[in-house]
């Protein structure tokens, strides 16, 4: 697990920086992230900043980084699944492991979460595309026929 | 470089203004010209009272957490982190001038539990205790598992130790919990009541020193109503455990009707308790307010910040400390090298907070109790500070005291689980 996350950090930061490039150029009437990712800042200063911190680095043991990591540059489904469904894994990068337990913030509406991870995807460094209301619709539905 | 420059400024700069201490809602002032001076002028200073001199003994260990020291001086230190392969450290001073010329590892486990006693070196994984039998005063390495099976689900999976005169070692078993909710840490999710947790964790337990393989079959729990206790000693005066109390995170962002961001960041207190055998402290269900400066019910379990519920009939803390500052080390000092005041006394290291964001963080230092008949006399006061230099708001600390030990010499000597950096501090009278 720490090979996979530590070998290919930097590669998906890469790629994901890549793919945003192409989505930007080809998708020209998707509207600009900036009103999603102002509004997302509120979100996340309300349910995430406690652990995760303001400049996204989280806790050293306690609770992992959102800046320049698979989880938030990568799959966005599986993104949008760990803010509907919360995370109790043990994943380990450079050695050290993560403790707390993140709970489930599936009391948050779609339009909220697509919000707040276009902040964090656009935020601490890191550069990817936005995340839209329908997205966290289709993964909410596709839970709920689990 | 710079910035150890720009730490010192600062540190000079401020002057006496910069130690005025809240207590709860109480405040202590510490006059800094009096009290307190810079003793090292190297990257690793921290600040002492007048008198006292710290040397750094050993760097670069990595996740340090808590030590021991042998008869002879030598230092043992488990890792949280293995380094080399190793989770136990032994750091030899030969030339006794304060700093170790040598190290040597052992023990493929990581863990946080250390203790000397009688002739043996216990150590403690996150789910078991081991322990080694010293020969000519230096410790073997063949572990012998005294207890094993111990609850690890990685959230407060750490396992401190401390030993009485009879016989007995007691392990803390943290909750892999904040507050024992049907969803861990989800707003508005209730607390169970009774909270099934407290059956194998969420307490302290008692067993044998010297039997092998025991697990919650042979153990007694001593105490429970503990949330996650890292700082446990046994007091050889009033010959009682104390244990300091993790208290719950996010009581601001779970319930902002009842308390502002400023009171989430300074609720609850971090407690520490006087442990007599069945004692219950309380948790999940309840918590002590700072504000109230008492005991109140959980919101999970229906407070409101006036309701008491059962917690007037559970075990009363006996000093009470602002929120999340995070105690990991407790120390009764025994020796005779400091000043008489500190005989008895509770000396208590705070790792530092990280969940009173966005308010500053707060914390990485040692605090001071001083005690009269194994209670405590008087306010606490910093002992030691500048462990977290310029990163102390932002939780971004250089050093995190961690762990806590005495001497022969009656010397004190600390842990930082950041870097691994071990001081020892000394006084002698000017």
């Amino acid at each position: 697990m720490m090979k996979f996350i530590s070998i290919n950090v930097l590669f998906i930061v890469i790629v994901a920086g890549i793919v945003s490039f192409f989505e930007e150029e080809g998708n020209t009437t998707q509207p600009s992230p900036a009103a999603s990712i102002t509004r997302g800042k509120k979100v996340y200063e309300m349910y995430c900043l406690a652990c995760h911190q303001a400049d996204g680095l989280g806790v050293t043991r306690l609770n992992p980084p959102l800046a320049k990591t698979s989880f938030v540059l990568g799959d966005k489904k599986k993104l949008i699944g760990i803010v509907l469904n919360g995370f109790d894994e043990l994943i380990e990068i450079d050695g050290d492991t993560y403790s707390n337990v993140m709970a489930s913030q599936d009391f948050l509406k779609d339009k909220e979460i697509a919000d707040v991870l276009t902040y964090v995807r656009n935020s601490f460094g890191n550069k990817a595309s936005a995340i839209l209301p329908s997205e966290v619709t289709s993964v909410r539905a596709a839970r709920k026929t689990n | 470089m710079i910035i150890y420059f720009f730490s010192l400024l600062s540190i000079l700069i401020s002057g006496g203004a910069y130690n005025d201490y809240t207590v709860g809602n109480k405040e202590s002032k510490i006059s800094d010209s009096t009290l307190k001076k810079i003793v090292e002028f190297d990257k690793n200073a921290i600040t002492l009272p007048t008198g006292f001199k710290s040397s750094v003994f050993y760097e670069n260990l990595g996740r340090a957490r808590h030590l021991a020291v042998a008869p002879n001086g030598d230092v043992y230190v488990k890792l949280e982190k293995l380094k080399d392969g190793n989770g136990i450290f032994r750091l030899t001073d030969a030339n006794k001038d304060g700093v170790a010329e040598n190290a040597t590892g052992f023990g493929n486990y990581i863990g946080t539990g250390m203790a000397i006693k009688n002739g043996f070196l216990y150590a403690s994984s996150d789910d078991a205790v081991y322990r080694y039998k010293m020969d000519n005063g230096i410790a073997t390495t063949n572990a012998e598992t005294i207890v094993k099976g111990l609850v690890n689900k990685r959230q407060h999976s750490s396992k401190s130790i401390t030993l009485d005169d009879a016989g007995n070692i007691y392990v803390n078993i943290g909750a892999p919990s904040n507050v024992c909710q049907v969803e861990d840490r989800k707003n508005a999710s209730p607390g169970k009541t009774p909270c099934p947790i407290l059956d194998s964790a969420g307490g302290i337990w008692q067993f044998k020193v010297d039997q092998t393989d025991q697990s919650y079959p042979q153990g007694i729990r001593y105490a429970t109503g503990l949330r996650n206790v890292v700082g446990l000693d046994w007091n050889k005066e009033s010959n009682d455990l104390y244990a300091m109390q993790h208290g719950r995170d996010m009581l601001f962002q779970s319930y902002p009707q009842l308390f502002n961001q400023q009171e989430g960041a300074v609720n609850p207190a971090e407690e520490m308790f006087r442990l007599k055998k069945s004692a219950d402290c309380g948790w999940p269900y309840c918590y002590f307010d700072n504000g109230k400066q008492k005991k109140l019910m959980n919101p999970e379990y229906g407070g409101d910040r006036n309701e008491a519920g059962v917690c007037p009939g559970k075990t009363q803390s006996i000093i009470q400390f602002p929120g999340h500052l995070a105690p990991n080390a407790l120390l009764f000092y025994t020796g005779n090298m400091f000043p008489a005041k500190y005989k008895n006394g509770a000396f208590i290291a705070f790792h530092g907070s990280s969940n009173r964001s966005p308010e500053p963080q707060e914390g990485y230092y040692i605090v001071f109790v001083p005690f009269k008949n194994g209670m405590p006399d008087g306010n606490w006061e910093i002992f030691a500070d500048g462990f977290a230099g310029l990163g102390k708001a932002q939780g971004k600390a250089d050093y995190r005291p961690t762990g806590l030990a005495q001497g022969p010499d009656g010397a004190l000597y600390v842990s930082d689980d950041q870097n691994g950096t071990i001081w020892k501090i000394t006084y002698s009278a000017q």
